[in-house]
Parts: C-alpha cells; structure tokens; sequence
C-alpha cells in the first residue's frame, strides 16, 4: 500500500509539472488553433531566468526570500520570450495556411534550444540549480510514503497558479474576452475586442505557468540545461491532448493523469503475466503511457474533458 | 437629417471575385435604412466592410465624418457602429448576462449595468434566462440576445443582418417591433432583410441590391409600391 501511495505522490508531482506546462499549450491552442511547439522551450528559458537571477542579482543566496525573486525572473524571462516569439514569428503568419506556423514553431524551437546553449554562460552542459532553504532539504515522511519539499511546492505551485487562472478567465473582463475569442474570433471583434491583444494574453498566460514550472523543474532535478523543454514539452502537450485542446480544466486534468500513469506504469507494469513483464519498468514507462494516450483518442478523439465543440446556431 | 454613414463607391472583393461592384449610399442620422436584395446580392459583405471585418478593395466608408475603411474592426465599435450579424452569432458557452456584458467590452464607463438593465427591460425573457448558457436558446431568443447584445455598445448606429432569418411570423412581429421601438429611441438602423414587406414597411429609405449592384432606390413606401420590388421580393405577380 505504501509502495502504491508513494507512487501516486510521485506521479501527481510529475504530473503537477505537466500541468503548468499544458496549460500554455491549451490556451494558445484554444485562442488561435496553433500547437505552439516551442513552449516546452518557453519553459526551459523559465528555469534559466530563474537561474540567472540568483546567480548575477541575489548573489546566489539560498535564503527562502530569494525565493520568490527567482520565480518573477523565471516568469519575466519566459513570458518575454513567449511575447516576443508571438509577435515576431507568427502574427506575420496570422493568415498563412496552419502548415506554416507549426513549422515555423519547431523552428523557433531549435533556434531557443541554440541561441541559450551558446549565449548562456556555461550552458553547454548541465548547470546546478540552487537549493533553496525551506523548498528543498529533508523530505518530508508520512507513514512510509516520503514527499520531497520541492514535490510540494510543485503541488502547491500548480494549485496556486490553476486558481488564478480560473479567476481571470471566468471572472475578468480580459478574461470574458479570451473565451468569446475561443469561440468566435470575428463576432469577438465586432464586441470590440482586439484580438491580436488577446492572443497576447494568451501566450503570456502559459508562459507565466510554464516560468514556474521552470522553477519548479530546477528545485526537484537540482540541475537544468538547455534540452529539459523537449520531452517536457512532449509530455506536456500529450497531457493537453489527453484532457482536450482548448480546454484549461483538461490540460490541468490531463497532465494529472498523464503523471500519475506514468509512476503506476513504472512501478506495476514489472508485474505483467505473459512474459510481457519484459516490457516494464521505467525505460519502458513512456511506450505505455503513449499507448494509453493513444487509446484515449481513438475511443475519445475530444480527451478526456471535451474540446471546443462547434456548436453554433 | 445629416448623413451618419456614407458609402462611396465601395468595392469588395472575395479573392479575384468581386461582390461588391462600385455601391454607393447614405443613411441619415436617426433614419431606419434597409438593403434588399437576394442571396448572393452582397448585402452581408456590405455590413461585414462596414464594421470592419472585410477591406474594401476601393471606395470609401465615411462614418460621422471620419473615414473608416481602414480602421480596425474593434475600434470602429468605439465610434459607435454595432452590428448584429447574419446567424446571430451568439456566444453558446457563455450565459446570456456575459453575452450582454460582452456587447459593452469597448466600454469603460459607468453606465454599463443600467444599460444591462434597459437590455433587459427591452427583452424581458433574457432576464429570466441571465445565467443559462445562450447556446440553449430558441432562434428568436438567440435574435433577441444578439440585438441586445449590440446595444450594449451605446451605438449611433445599429446594423442588423438578416434579424428575422429562421424566425415564426410570430417571433418576426416581436423583432420588427423592437426595430421601431430603438428607431424611436433615437437609434439610427442599417438593416439587411429578405422579408421585404416588413423592413421596407419600416424604412425612410430602401436600397435594392442585385448581384453587387443598387439596382433601384427611394423611399420605403416608394420601393414597396414599385412594380419591380413587388415581383422580385414581395413574391406577387
């Protein structure tokens, strides 16, 4: 029992950090169709900011008020990064057919990658991340289930930042202009909006998910380097497609399940009767997390939560 | 009657399809002004020029004395101009009380909830329904959101595109009535329709429209008796 609950610990830790990382991917998706496939590296620019802050303005304190400083520059470094990606990469191909933004996305996928492996000092291979009092240090044991500090803050990050997501897009007037630009982009425009503002917004708003989820990926590895937004951006994108495109609660759904299966794969699939035990353990963790996503699709092509549905009078 | 709007000339084009071939008309601070014609006529891509959404190919679209055909389509909700398109277009997901609120979002001033509250008083029934989601609404409600909707942008002028498509005899009473009542209100009205009968009723001024062109224009009491409008839209021989 304790195995299977320190399992389910680890999984909504890794998927808590897919979560933050989703949302970015469902809230652009949601606003202007487009998979932004560079986000994963919107994210890996987060852990650096974060990193660049303590290392030249906090003078590599390890108090727990630097803390938050780290977290506004991870914030500051991804959502500028995000901001300027939208403005310069895509809105020139707003009306180009969709083929050209996904490719062009990739593009400045690898051009993030290049550009922070060889301006960033010493990036060329992996860099330590500080540990930070309070957040990292002794695990916390309960019964015989051990929770990492920096799994919690991870856990507590995505509470935070779901809440406050939720409050702004339901309760916010820039809010109630995102979702009636999701539904109809020309309608929204006759209401007033500008939706080159709100697509924006969107972009910012999963940027500053994914700077924390920067942060929160340098606290539980210790290290980064400049390739941790690939497969981060791969598992965050397949738990955004897993809970349904478009949608916000499925993205944070999505990347809950999509973690917690992936430790209980780890874990059980070693169990497997019929020799098929060969294909389990952690090496083999991401076959059958895909192949669940891939029967997920094919009896639920909208994910889990539903997708935008096209239900127009 | 000052002209609120002036269309010079307009052209507008799909590609290398023109369906809008060199149209010109005014309409009058206060009047209610409706465009006839049959699909395919270019009455919607009128409308959709003139609040923005499509680019005249050439022309001019002058609004209060400003020229507007290359200002952006939000903002052009600012100076006034609120369209009410084809197919309502209501947002589904969200309750009738945020389409309404959405309808304001150019807005920042403090009028907003007593304007949400004439909206209401105007159609009683979205104020039962404020928080259902709209996507569940009837035609006629749809049409009645969409109209209030447009509303709550304060404007001088209101275009309607096709407000009573789809609707029963019934609900089509209610809505022509409520042109008349924002036209007594002090609201100027562009209206789209192909039930002739009812809009041309209503109208200082009709412009009939076929394949890009205005083919006839007067008085709607003029164009209602013109032979010509009697066989092509009144459907008697």
């Amino acid at each position: 029992m304790d195995l299977f609950m320190q399992q389910l610990v680890n999984g909504v830790t890794l998927g808590s950090l897919y979560a933050l990382i989703a949302v970015g991917y469902t809230v652009v998706y949601g606003i202007v169709q487009l998979i932004n496939f560079a986000h994963g590296e919107v994210f890996m620019i987060g852990a650096f900011g974060a990193l660049g802050t303590w290392s030249y303005l906090l003078g590599e304190s390890t108090s727990i008020w630097v803390l938050p400083i780290m977290i506004i520059g991870a914030v500051a470094a991804s959502t500028g990064t995000a901001v300027i990606m939208e403005r310069f990469a895509y809105r020139p191909l707003r009306h180009a057919p969709r083929l050209a933004p996904l490719i062009t996305a990739i593009g400045v996928s690898v051009f993030l990658q290049e550009a922070v492996r060889l301006f960033y000092p010493g990036a060329k291979s992996k860099l330590p991340f500080p540990q930070i009092d309070v957040v990292t240090g002794p695990a916390f044991k309960l019964g015989g289930v051990v929770i990492q500090r920096a799994a919690l803050f991870t856990v507590i990050a995505l509470v935070i930042c779901a809440l406050l997501l939720w409050l702004f897009v339901n309760r916010t007037k820039l809010g109630r202009g995102m979702l009636a630009v999701s539904q109809d982009p020309d309608t929204a425009r006759l209401m007033g909006i500008n939706v080159d503002r709100i697509i924006v917004v969107a972009f910012a708003l999963g940027a500053i998910l994914a700077g924390v989820a920067g942060v929160a990926q340098g606290l539980q590895n210790s290290n980064i380097d400049f390739r941790i937004g690939f497969l981060a951006g791969l598992k965050a994108f397949t738990a955004a497609v897993l809970g349904g495109i478009g949608n916000i609660e499925g993205a944070v759904v999505g990347g809950l399940v999509l973690g917690v299966v992936e430790a209980l794969v780890t874990q059980y699939t070693q169990y497997l009767p019929f020799g098929l035990s060969a294909f389990g353990g952690s090496s083999w963790k991401d076959v059958w997390t895909f192949a669940l996503l891939i029967l997920v699709l094919v009896f639920r092509p909208q994910g889990l939560m539903g997708a935008r549905v096209v239900d127009r009078a | 009657m000052s002209a609120l709007l002036e269309i010079k000339d307009l052209e507008v084009a799909y590609g290398k399809i023109l369906a809008v071939k060199g149209i010109s008309f005014t309409v009058g601070e206060g009047e209610v002004v409706c465009l006839i014609g049959t699909n395919g006529a270019g009455k919607t891509t009128t409308l959709r020029t003139i609040s923005g959404l499509l680019r005249p190919k050439s022309g001019e679209i002058w609004f209060q004395g400003t020229r507007i055909d290359k200002v952006a389509a939000h903002e052009i909700v600012s100076l006034g101009v609120a369209h009410s398109p084809e197919g309502r277009r209501i947002f589904p997901r969200l309750t009738v009380e945020e389409n309404l609120l959405l309808g304001a979002f150019s807005r920042n001033d403090g009028g907003i909830k007593n304007d949400l509250e004439a909206a209401y008083d105007l159609f009683p029934i979205l104020r039962e329904r404020a928080k259902q989601p709209a996507g569940t609404f009837s035609g006629g409600e749809q049409q009645m959101l969409a109209m209030g909707r447009a509303m709550m942008s304060r404007p001088k002028l209101l275009m309607l595109d096709e407000p009573s498509m789809g609707l029963s005899p019934l609900m089509m009473q209610r809505i022509m009535t409520t042109v008349t009542t924002l036209q007594q209100q002090g609201t100027t009205i562009l209206l789209v329709e192909q039930n002739a009968q009812a809009a041309l009723g209503r109208s200082n001024k009709g412009y009939v429209l076929e394949v890009g062109k205005v083919v006839l224009s007067g008085s709607g009491q003029e164009l209602l008796h013109d032979d010509k409008v009697r066989k092509a839209y009144l459907g008697e021989d």
